[in-house]
C-alpha cells in the first residue's frame, strides 16, 4: 500500500492508503475530519471542497495519492469554534446556511474566491461559487455573507490569513 | 421579554460553520463496517439467478445479502401517512428500476463498493408499465388525509355549460427528485435485541416504529438518533429500504454497519414527486367571476404501494366558486413509490390552477391580479368555515407594490428590453396549517440554565433556534441559557417534520413544558422560607433574566439558580404535552401568499432568465424573521427550479432513469437565482389557529412560484407552456 505524506490543517500525516482511496474519504474516514461532506461523488455539488496548496479542489474527485506532498486545509482548518474566520462568522450572521451540509464546502470556495478577488461584485460572487450547490437557502443570504466577509477582510487584512496555515515549502 | 420574534442568529450555526455538526454518516463507532446496496437494472421482472461468488471472495467482504439468504423481515407497512411498503430482499420480484437487490458489507467503503460491482444478477424481464397517460388507473379512497378522491360541490357540468367564458386546458408536471444535499445515510448497531440507528430522517419516531415492525421487536428496543439532517424536503419523511437493510446487515455481521446512498441511488428508493397530468376547466362570467372549476389529477404510484399527489386540494378552497369538482386518479407504474415533496399537491396543483387563472384573465381582458381579487374567498367554501385568519389581500397588495406590478403592460409580448422579451406574472399561494400532538421536557438546573428535549428534527429550518427562543421567553431567561436537544427517540415524542407542522406542533409543547417548569420554580420560591418571595402570591410574580421577582417591587426577588440550589435535587423537570384542540371544527386554517416574477426571454434561443422574484406571505406569528425569510426564499427558488429546471427522465422503452446525478438532473446554481429577489413577511395575528399563533412556513414559498414564472413567460412571449419544465425548445 503506498504511503503518502500530507499536511492537513498544519499537522503532518504519514498515511498508508489504497491507491483508489479518494481524498475526501482519507479526510473523513481515516483522519476523522468529517466537516468535509460528500454530496454527489461527481464534483457537481462542491460539498467536499477543500484547499489544496491554497487552491480550492473537490476532494471527492481526487485520489489521496494525488495529494501526496501537499498541504490541505479543510473547514476545520479554516477556523475553529473559538477562532472563527470572518467568512465563517459572515455565513452565520448573514444566515447563509440552513441545513449546513453544503456550508463547509461553500465557505472554503468563498475563501478561495476572495483570495483571487478580494472585492467581488455580487455577480462575480455568484459566478465564483456557482460550483457549490445549496438546496435550502436560495443562495441570497450566501451572497450577502460573502460580500460581508470580503468587506471585513479588506478592513483587516492581518486577520485570519489562511495562507498562514500552510507550512513553509508545503507544496508538491 | 420579546425573544420570540427576534431575528436571532441560529443557535446551531457555530457547529455548522466549523464542520463539527455531525450528520448520520459521521457517527463514529468502533468496529464499523460499510454496506453498499446493489440495485436492479431493469424495471420489471424476476431475478433468475444471483452469482455472488466473486463478491463474497473479494478482499474485506464480510457478507453479501440477497433474496436467497436475507433474514426474513416484515416489509409491509402498518399504518400512518408516512409508512411505506419496502423492498427488503424478501423475494425475487423486481418492481422498479434501481430496486435494492443485494447488500454487500465489507471492512472498508472502497472494498464494499468494489465487491458490489462484482455481484452478478441475471433477470427474466417482463413488460413494464411505464405510461402515466395510457396506463389504467383507479380512484384511491382518499386524495389526502380524510379527503375523498372524488369531490363535488354544486353542479360543475351545468355551470360550465352555461358559462360565458370557458377555459379547458391540460397541464403536466414531471417526476422530480428531492435531492437534499445530504444523501440518505444510516449507521446501525445491535446490542442483543436492542437496535440503535443513526439515521438521516425527518421523523425519528416513524423510523423507530418501522424498524420495530420490520424486525418484530418492541419499539422500546429501537433507538433512532438524528441531531442534524442535511435537508429532506419530504424524501426523509419515511423510513425507506436502506435504513432497514442497514439494520438487517448489522444484525447479520454482528457489527455496526454504515450505509450511505451514492447520489445516483438518491433517484432509487427514497421517493420523488410523481408526474401529473392535470385537466383544469374554469367557467366564468364576463366580469371574471368564476362559476365552476373542474380539476382532474392523474398521478403515478408504484405497483406495490399507493401515494396520491393531492394536486387539487387547494382548488377546493382557494377561490369562491359555487361549483367545484376535483378528481384524483392514480396509475400504478413500474417505478419506485412516490412520496411527499415540498408542498406535495399544492406545488404541482398550483401550477395548473394558477396557470388556468392567468388564461382566464387574458380571456376576459382583466389584470391577472384583479381576476384573483374578484374571486377572493372570504371564507372556506369547501369546509363552509371561516378562516382562522387570512391576509391574502394584503399579500397581493404588498407584493404588487414591492414588485412594481404597475409597470406591467397588459398585452402579451408587448414589453422589451433590447432584444429580450420581458414578462411579468403573478400567482396565489396557500398551504394548510397542520398540527400534531407533541411533547417536550424542560430541565431547569441550579446553574440557571434550561435543558430542553424534544423528539423532533431540524432539517435546516431553524427548529433548534426557534424552540430555544420559545423556551427562553416562557422561562424568562436568555436564549444563551437554553440548551435544546432534538432528534432522539429517547426524548418526548414529536411528529414527522413534514407538512410544515413542526413549529405549530412542537413549539406549543415546548411552550407548555417551559411554562410549567417556570410555575413550579415560582411555587418552590413562594413556599420556601429562605426565599425573599416566601408567602407572596403567584399572581404578583414576574420573571426576567433568570430572576423571579415581585412585579410591583422588582427589588424583591430570587433567581432560578438560587431557588434550585436550595432544592434537594438541584434541578426540576417538567414535561409539556400539546395537541390540537377543536379549532379544526371551528376554522379553516391556511397560510396565504402572493408570488410575482419577472422574466427575460431570448426570442431566438428560447432561454428564460428570472430577473426578479417577490413573494409576500402571511403565516401567522413569525418566531424568527431571519429563519422565516430564509425558508420563504428557499421555497421560491424551489418554485423557480420547478418552472425551469427539474425533470427526472425515464427512458420510455427500458424504464431506466437516465439522468440520476447532479450533472444531468438540474437544480439551481447561484447564477440561476434572480439578483432582485425578496420575500416579505406580511404581519398576521391569529388567535384561533393554536396557542403560539403560528402557521407553517416551510412549504408555502414554493406554492404558486412556478405558475408565476410560467405566467411571466406567457406575458413575455405569447406562448403558453403547460408542460413543466419550461425548456428553451418549448419557446422556439
Amino acid at each position: 500500500m503506498p504511503q503518502i505524506e500530507i499536511d492537513v490543517n498544519g499537522a503532518h500525516h504519514s498515511v498508508p492508503v489504497e491507491p483508489r482511496l479518494l481524498l475526501v474519504h482519507l479526510l473523513r474516514d481515516k483522519l476523522e475530519l468529517t466537516g468535509t461532506h460528500v454530496g454527489c461523488d461527481t464534483s457537481s455539488c462542491g460539498a467536499c471542497t477543500v484547499l489544496l496548496n491554497g487552491e480550492s479542489v473537490k476532494s471527492c474527485t481526487m485520489f489521496a495519492v494525488q495529494a501526496d506532498g501537499s498541504a490541505v486545509i479543510t473547514i476545520e482548518g479554516i477556523g475553529a469554534s473559538d477562532a472563527l474566520h470572518p467568512m465563517q462568522e459572515a455565513f452565520w450572521k448573514m444566515h447563509g446556511l440552513q441545513c449546513g451540509y453544503c456550508t463547509p464546502g461553500m465557505i472554503v470556495s468563498a475563501v478561495d474566491l476572495l483570495r483571487r478577488n478580494p472585492d467581488p461584485s455580487d455577480d462575480e460572487i455568484r459566478a465564483g461559487i456557482e460550483g457549490n450547490l445549496c438546496r435550502c437557502t436560495g443562495y441570497e443570504n450566501i451572497i450577502r455573507a460573502v460580500r460581508s466577509a470580503a468587506a471585513a477582510l479588506r478592513n483587516d487584512e492581518s486577520r485570519h490569513s489562511v495562507a498562514e496555515l500552510l507550512p513553509v515549502g508545503g507544496s508538491n | 421579554m420579546n425573544l420570540v420574534g427576534a431575528p436571532i442568529d441560529r443557535v446551531d450555526g457555530r457547529r455548522k460553520i466549523t464542520g463539527t455538526a455531525r450528520y448520520a454518516a459521521e457517527t463514529p463507532l468502533p468496529g464499523l463496517t460499510y454496506a453498499v446496496m446493489v440495485e436492479s437494472t431493469i424495471p420489471a421482472g424476476t431475478i433468475a439467478a444471483v452469482d455472488a461468488a466473486a463478491a463474497t471472495r473479494a478482499s474485506g467482504v464480510i457478507a453479501v445479502l440477497t433474496y436467497e439468504n436475507a433474514p426474513k423481515v416484515e416489509q409491509h407497512k402498518v399504518a400512518g401517512m408516512t409508512d411505506r411498503n419496502l423492498p427488503l430482499l424478501q423475494d425475487r420480484i423486481v418492481r422498479y428500476d434501481r430496486q435494492p437487490v443485494a447488500v454487500v458489507v465489507a471492512d472498508t467503503f472502497e472494498r464494499a463498493t468494489d465487491a458490489a460491482s462484482l455481484v452478478r444478477i441475471r433477470y427474466d424481464t417482463s413488460v413494464p408499465a411505464l405510461s402515466l397517460a395510457h396506463g389504467s388507473g383507479y380512484h384511491p379512497e382518499h386524495s389526502h388525509g380524510d379527503e375523498p378522491s372524488v369531490y363535488e360541490r354544486g353542479n360543475v357540468d351545468a355551470a360550465f355549460a352555461g358559462a360565458d367564458v370557458k377555459i379547458d386546458r391540460t397541464y403536466t408536471t414531471p417526476v422530480e427528485h428531492h435531492n437534499p444535499m445530504e444523501p440518505h445515510a444510516t449507521v446501525a448497531t445491535w446490542d442483543g435485541d436492542v437496535l440503535t440507528v443513526y439515521d438521516a430522517t425527518q421523523g425519528v419516531f416513524g423510523t423507530r416504529s418501522r424498524l420495530a415492525v420490520a424486525f418484530g421487536i418492541p419499539p422500546a428496543n429501537v433507538r433512532v438518533v438524528c441531531p442534524f439532517v442535511g435537508g429532506g424536503f419530504g424524501s426523509k419523511g419515511s423510513a425507506w429500504a436502506h435504513t432497514v437493510l442497514a439494520a438487517m446487515a448489522a444484525r447479520a455481521v454482528k457489527r455496526p454497519v454504515k450505509l450511505v446512498l451514492a447520489r445516483p441511488q438518491m433517484f432509487g428508493s427514497v421517493g420523488y414527486r410523481p408526474a401529473t397530468i392535470q385537466r383544469v376547466t374554469l367557467g366564468a362570467k364576463r366580469d371574471g367571476t368564476l362559476v365552476s372549476t373542474l380539476h382532474e389529477v392523474r398521478s403515478q404510484t408504484s405497483i406495490f404501494d399507493e401515494f396520491v399527489e393531492p394536486s387539487a386540494e387547494l382548488t377546493k378552497m382557494l377561490y369562491a366558486v359555487p361549483n367545484v369538482r376535483t378528481i384524483n386518479t392514480v396509475v400504478p407504474l413500474n417505478a419506485a413509490t412516490p412520496t411527499f415533496m415540498r408542498a406535495p399537491g399544492e406545488s404541482s396543483g398550483s401550477f395548473a390552477l394558477e396557470s388556468a387563472m392567468d388564461e382566464l384573465a387574458y380571456a376576459v381582458g382583466l389584470d391577472p391580479l384583479e381576476v384573483r381579487l374578484r374571486n377572493h374567498a372570504d371564507s372556506d367554501p369547501s369546509k363552509q368555515l371561516p378562516f382562522s385568519s387570512k391576509s391574502l389581500r394584503e399579500c397581493y397588495s404588498v407584493g404588487a407594490e414591492r414588485f412594481g406590478w404597475s409597470r406591467r403592460v397588459p398585452r402579451a409580448r408587448s414589453m422589451r428590453d433590447g432584444g429580450l422579451l420581458v414578462g411579468m406574472g403573478v400567482a396565489s399561494a396557500t398551504y394548510p396549517t397542520n398540527r400534531s400532538a407533541a411533547s417536550a421536557l424542560v430541565r431547569l438546573s441550579s446553574d440557571g440554565t434550561a435543558h430542553v428535549f424534544a423528539g423532533t428534527q431540524d432539517l435546516g429550518t431553524g427548529a433548534y433556534t426557534v424552540f430555544s427562543q420559545v423556551a427562553a421567553e416562557e422561562l424568562g431567561i436568555p436564549v444563551s441559557s437554553v440548551r435544546f436537544e432534538l432528534g432522539d427517540t429517547n426524548f418526548p415524542m414529536g411528529p414527522v417534520s413534514g407538512g410544515s407542522q413542526t413549529t405549530a406542533s412542537v413549539g406549543n409543547a415546548v411552550s407548555v413544558a417551559a411554562r410549567s417548569a417556570r410555575d413550579r420554580a415560582i411555587g418552590l420560591a413562594l413556599g420556601d422560607p429562605q426565599s425573599s418571595l416566601h408567602g407572596h402570591d403567584a399572581d404578583a410574580i414576574d420573571v426576567r433574566d433568570g430572576r423571579i421577582f415581585l412585579r410591583d417591587r422588582p427589588d424583591v426577588g430570587d433567581t432560578y439558580a438560587a431557588i434550585l440550589g436550595r432544592h434537594p435535587q438541584g434541578e426540576i423537570e417538567e414535561r409539556g404535552d400539546a395537541r390540537p384542540g377543536d379549532e379544526k371544527t371551528a376554522f379553516s386554517m391556511h397560510a396565504f401568499g402572493a408570488q410575482f416574477a419577472e422574466v427575460r426571454v431570448d426570442p431566438e434561443l428560447g432561454t428564460v432568465r428570472v430577473v426578479k422574484m417577490v413573494g409576500a406571505f402571511a403565516s401567522g406569528r413569525i418566531l424568527n424573521a431571519k429563519t422565516a425569510r430564509s425558508q420563504y426564499l428557499g421555497g421560491m427558488v424551489w418554485g423557480l427550479s420547478m418552472a425551469l429546471h427539474e425533470i427526472t427522465r425515464t427512458d420510455a422503452r427500458s424504464g431506466r432513469i437516465m439522468n440520476a446525478n447532479l450533472a444531468d438532473y438540474l437544480v439551481p446554481v447561484n447564477k440561476d437565482v434572480p439578483s432582485d429577489f425578496e420575500a416579505y413577511i406580511v404581519p398576521e395575528d391569529d388567535p384561533n389557529v393554536n396557542p403560539l399563533g403560528v402557521k407553517g412556513i416551510g412549504e408555502i414559498g414554493i406554492v404558486g412560484a412556478a405558475a408565476a414564472i410560467a405566467n411571466a413567460v406567457y406575458h413575455a412571449t405569447g406562448t403558453r407552456v403547460r408542460d413543466l419544465p419550461i425548456q428553451p425548445e418549448k419557446l422556439v
